[in-house]
């Protein structure tokens, strides 16, 4: 019992500290590196992230990296900041969307006592799941005690949901997208009427100006 | 109470850390101009892999992109595309890099998104009893699953086509409130200047013309 229990555990703390095996990149020290996700109104995004920093001395990535941070900041669609904060090399972040639109994730590490190790680069393990990829099936089956079929009927039911969401949205862009468009279309229609004018009257005007001008000078 | 054993809660607890969550990694990020960006992943031989990229905004909607292999082989590279999506099976255990490039391009920032997917998604439940077969219910439920799948795939194409429309659009409408605006603007100083100039040409003339008459 005792020895499940703290199997259990360690293999908690593994799922933890894991290395999670996801997409990287590289990126400089100092630089920021931003990812759009537009989702629909009241989605979950998880993001993981795991950071590691290259040594020059061994020519290789360090596993871990005490002391290095990563500073998460994430805008709505209106600019407002949401989410602000300092993580630790290994880090994980969740946000809900409370309006539409493109929400903006942004990295970059906590790097000034890392000066030291000028030109240095960053190895960003990262993993970002929207929506109904945010659950975690096996746990809700265990928190809930479905059975295959329930458990498989909560998947579809999430993914139906997502999809409704996607579509309200969709509306919601596409009537966007219509006002914009009437708005040039409108511009479009004011602006020849207008040009119009303005032609017409400056060529009234530069006739009559000159005709009296010349009339003035007897040469008409 | 645990209605499972503990083995059983261990077995859940592995699979979880075994496959944890979906292997797909789907991302949209900007390319400045005159810039590239690399991405990586390790694969094990012998897993399907899908990348699929679209250029979302900026400039004439394309992008360069290169696939290669552990050993450096260009898998897949097309120069200037808009949209394409790419099958592969990995033939070679390791580290697998893709990389977008804007170098072509001046002065375009571009949004790039794409999707990336490794193997098959993990199993929904870890049962210790997979060798029977699924009933009918649980087998209509991985069809309609895989059907939503896909229905969610071109939401997403969707999605962005419309994204791209709507900045063309935006940029239109942007564009023609300055043109009028300076059009209007330009027609005015050039008539006044028209006449300014026809003026300065005839009170010059009037002093010589009487000078002749007289």
């Amino acid at each position: 019992m005792r020895a499940t229990a703290s199997c259990v555990g360690l293999l908690l703390l593994f799922a933890w500290f894991s290395p999670s095996r996801a997409l990287y990149f590289h990126i400089g020290e100092t630089e920021k590196k931003c990812f759009i996700e537009e989702i629909p109104d009241e989605t979950m995004v998880i993001g993981k992230y795991r950071t590691q920093l290259w040594d020059k001395q061994t020519g290789s990535f360090l596993p871990a990296t005490p002391g290095l941070g990563m500073h998460v900041e994430i805008k709505d669609p209106d600019t407002k900041v949401i989410l602000s904060r300092q993580y630790g090399s290994d880090g994980r972040f969740t946000f809900t969307s409370h309006t539409p639109g493109e929400h903006q994730i942004c990295l970059h590490s906590n790097s000034t006592k890392m000066a030291l190790f000028a030109g240095g680069k960053l190895r960003v393990h990262l993993d970002i799941q929207v929506g109904e990829h945010t659950n975690n099936y096996p746990e809700i089956a265990a928190k809930d005690k479905l059975t295959e079929l329930q458990l498989r009927v909560r998947q579809l039911l999430d993914q139906v949901e997502q999809i409704q969401k996607e579509q309200n949205y969709q509306r919601y862009r596409e009537e966007r997208f219509r006002m914009t468009s009437e708005s040039t279309n409108q511009r479009v229609l004011w602006w020849s009427i207008a040009q119009t004018i303005i032609l017409i009257i400056t060529a009234i005007w530069q006739m009559r100006h000159l005709k009296s001008f010349f009339e003035a000078k007897k040469l008409v | 109470g645990l209605v499972w054993s503990f083995s059983t809660w261990l077995l859940v607890l592995v699979q979880v850390l075994l496959w944890g969550w979906a292997r797909g990694s789907e991302l949209t990020f900007e390319l400045p101009d005159n810039a590239k960006q690399c991405f990586y992943e390790d694969i094990t031989i012998g897993t399907k892999c899908t990348l699929e990229f679209q250029v979302v905004t900026g400039g004439h909607y394309d992008v360069d992109c290169r696939l290669e292999d552990p050993d450096g082989t260009v898998m897949y590279k097309e120069m200037k595309k808009q949209y394409d999506s790419f099958t592969f099976t990995a033939a070679k255990n390791g580290t697998y890099k893709f990389c977008f490039s804007n170098e072509f391009s001046t002065f375009t920032h571009k949004t790039v998104y794409f999707d990336f997917q490794v193997g098959e998604d993990p199993p929904l439940f870890p049962n210790e009893n997979r060798v029977t077969a699924l009933t009918q219910m649980e087998s209509a439920c991985v069809s309609i699953h895989e059907a939503l799948k896909s229905v969610i795939d071109y939401q997403t194409h969707f999605r962005l086509r419309e994204a791209q429309g709507r900045s063309r659009a935006e940029d239109l409408n942007t564009r023609v409130a300055f043109w009028s605006i300076g059009e209007a603007f330009i027609l005015l100083v050039v008539s006044i200047s028209q006449v300014v100039l026809l003026r300065s040409f005839f009170s010059d003339k009037k002093t010589t013309t009487t000078r002749v008459g007289s």
